[in-house]
């Protein structure tokens, strides 16, 4: 099993999880973070002039899938979250041990 | 003397529009600090309407409005409301109850403190401002609101204009914040450069918008009667917001995007400078106030941030301080006697003496405010300290003074 972790621009939620639905794969975690990548911060207005904020919102996905699966899931996720700009985010993908679903017990495969 | 009812209903009504203003205040500083500080700097503004609004009817309104001694401080014969009964006083707002002129002018110096706290969010000891602000209102506030608007002051018997506080309420607060603010030292982050974002831009528009709300029982209710002069005041009032945050929105444009908080700071700013003009002025001279205050405060603020290495957090003295003498100066021009009889000529109708005149209370007052802000800030640096601790400045003020957080857990 793996976990596939996508940071993705905040707007681009509703298109991933879109993609990742169609092609059935359906327990997805999401959360709000804040980071950046090379690209840097955003420049915000105060009273008078502005400042820069580093970090910027972001949508982390998680999904956890079968080894197999992986090539499909990056597709999916990468063709609904890319415009070709700075600022996409990245796909990290690590290995799982095991999983278990906590309404039955079913262990590995079952659980995902 | 005989209670008309009219007017005292507008001055009751004025006065609590008046105390509303420091709750919008504590939302309006609130809501441009970080999250950790967001409930300690509300408090300031609340513990201070707790704190003043004892104070006043204790010993402020004697020392502020009793009988005049040499033009200085007026006397005890209204300690602890002595003598301030239903029926109206000989000398101010003779239409009214003495206690209603009272307790008005109790809001007053309650918002009048609260406006100081501004320039030290974030990093000021609690325990010290309410020391801080028991002072400051007793040497500060109660003098130059005897001078100004005691009979007997001498400023105002110099004929010194100052119809709700430009000088009185604005320029004490803002000058003073900036002396504060000196001696406190800039916040630990502020000097690290590090962000400091505003947690909520929402509760700032709204400060702003009740702030604008209750401006009319300031500057309206200032006219102490219910009639044509407390109108002239309102649409002075509403036409110098208007202009003044038209103004901010339009500079913030010019040099990215029409801001929000831009165009609340803007209104407030010409709040501020209409308050001493609104009953002496034509209303429709409320634009140019409005609009000059604006962009005089807008690069002021600009200045205060790139040049001069004060970090006075929301610019009190740049609002407020500056607003208040642009307002405070612009009386001397546009006054007239046609709008209110009690008032004066400016220099636009004949009377170059009346800006003169505006020019020394505003040099009075800030030489004044400055200096003596700083004494008593000293003196509690040396004695109590005026800051936190670096450990409770970097967990928060919420949490370090008040052992409160603004936002509640995880779980819903």
């Amino acid at each position: 099993m793996k976990k596939v972790e996508a940071i993705i621009r905040e707007e681009k939620l509703e298109a991933v999880t879109k993609a990742l639905k169609e092609a059935s794969y359906f327990g997805i975690t999401v959360s709000e973070v804040s980071g950046h990548g090379r690209q840097g911060g955003v420049t915000l207005q105060w009273r008078v002039g502005d400042y820069q904020v580093d970090l910027l919102p972001k949508v982390k996905i998680e999904v956890v899938i079968l080894d197999e699966d992986v090539p499909e899931v990056l597709h999916a996720i990468r063709s609904s979250a890319r415009t070709g700009n700075i600022g996409d985010g990245k796909i990290f993908v690590f290995p799982v041990e095991d999983a278990m679903r906590i309404r039955t017990g079913d262990l590995g495969a079952d659980a995902i | 003397m005989t209670v008309n009812g009219s007017d005292t209903a507008w001055v009751l009504i004025s006065a609590a529009m008046v105390m509303l203003m420091t709750p919008a205040l504590a939302l309006f500083y609130g809501g441009m600090v970080r999250k950790k500080n967001l409930l300690s700097t509300m408090m300031m503004s609340f513990a201070i309407i707790a704190l003043i609004g004892i104070l006043f009817v204790l010993y402020g309104y004697s020392l502020a409005f009793g009988t005049d001694y040499g033009g200085i401080i007026g006397g005890l014969n209204f300690l602890g409301l002595n003598g301030v009964g239903q029926e109206p006083s000989s000398v101010y707002a003779t239409t009214v109850p003495h206690l209603a002129y009272m307790i008005y002018q109790t809001m007053f110096a309650i918002i009048t403190v609260a406006l100081i706290t501004g320039a030290v969010v974030e990093r000021m000891k609690f325990s010290a401002l309410l020391v801080f602000a028991v002072a400051w209102f007793t040497l500060i506030y109660i003098p130059v609101a005897h001078w100004v608007w005691g009979s007997g002051g001498w400023l105002a018997k110099l004929g010194v204009l100052d119809f709700a506080g430009g000088t009185v309420v604005h320029i004490t607060a803002g000058v003073s914040a900036l002396s504060l603010a000196m001696l406190l030292g800039p916040r630990h982050s502020y000097i690290q450069k590090h962000q400091i974002e505003p947690n909520n831009i929402p509760l700032v528009a709204l400060g702003a918008g009740i702030l604008w709300f209750g401006w009319f029982g300031f500057n309206a209710g200032s006219a102490l009667t219910s009639g044509g002069l407390a109108s002239s005041a309102f649409v002075a009032t509403n036409t110098a917001a208007a202009a003044a945050g038209f103004t901010w929105m339009i500079l913030s444009w010019i040099y990215r995007r029409p801001s929000v908080l831009g165009l609340a700071t803007g209104a407030v700013v010409g709040l501020v400078a209409i308050t001493p003009a609104a009953g002496f002025i034509s209303p429709i001279m409320a634009i140019p106030i409005g609009a000059g205050a604006a962009a005089v405060s807008y690069y002021v603020m600009l200045f205060r941030a790139k040049k001069m290495k004060v970090d006075e957090s929301l610019d009190v003295w740049a609002c407020h301080g500056v607003g208040g003498t642009f307002g405070a100066l612009a009386t001397g021009l546009f006054a007239t006697i046609s709008v209110n009889s009690a008032g004066a000529n400016g220099l636009f109708y004949g009377n170059p003496m009346q800006f003169l005149k505006q020019l020394l209370g505003v040099a009075v007052v800030w030489a004044f405010s400055f200096c003596v802000t700083w004494v008593i800030g000293k003196v509690l640096q040396k004695t109590i300290g005026l800051r936190v601790s670096q450990m409770e400045e970097t967990i928060g003020l919420d949490l370090s003074q008040h052992g409160e957080r603004a936002y509640g857990g995880m779980l819903r």
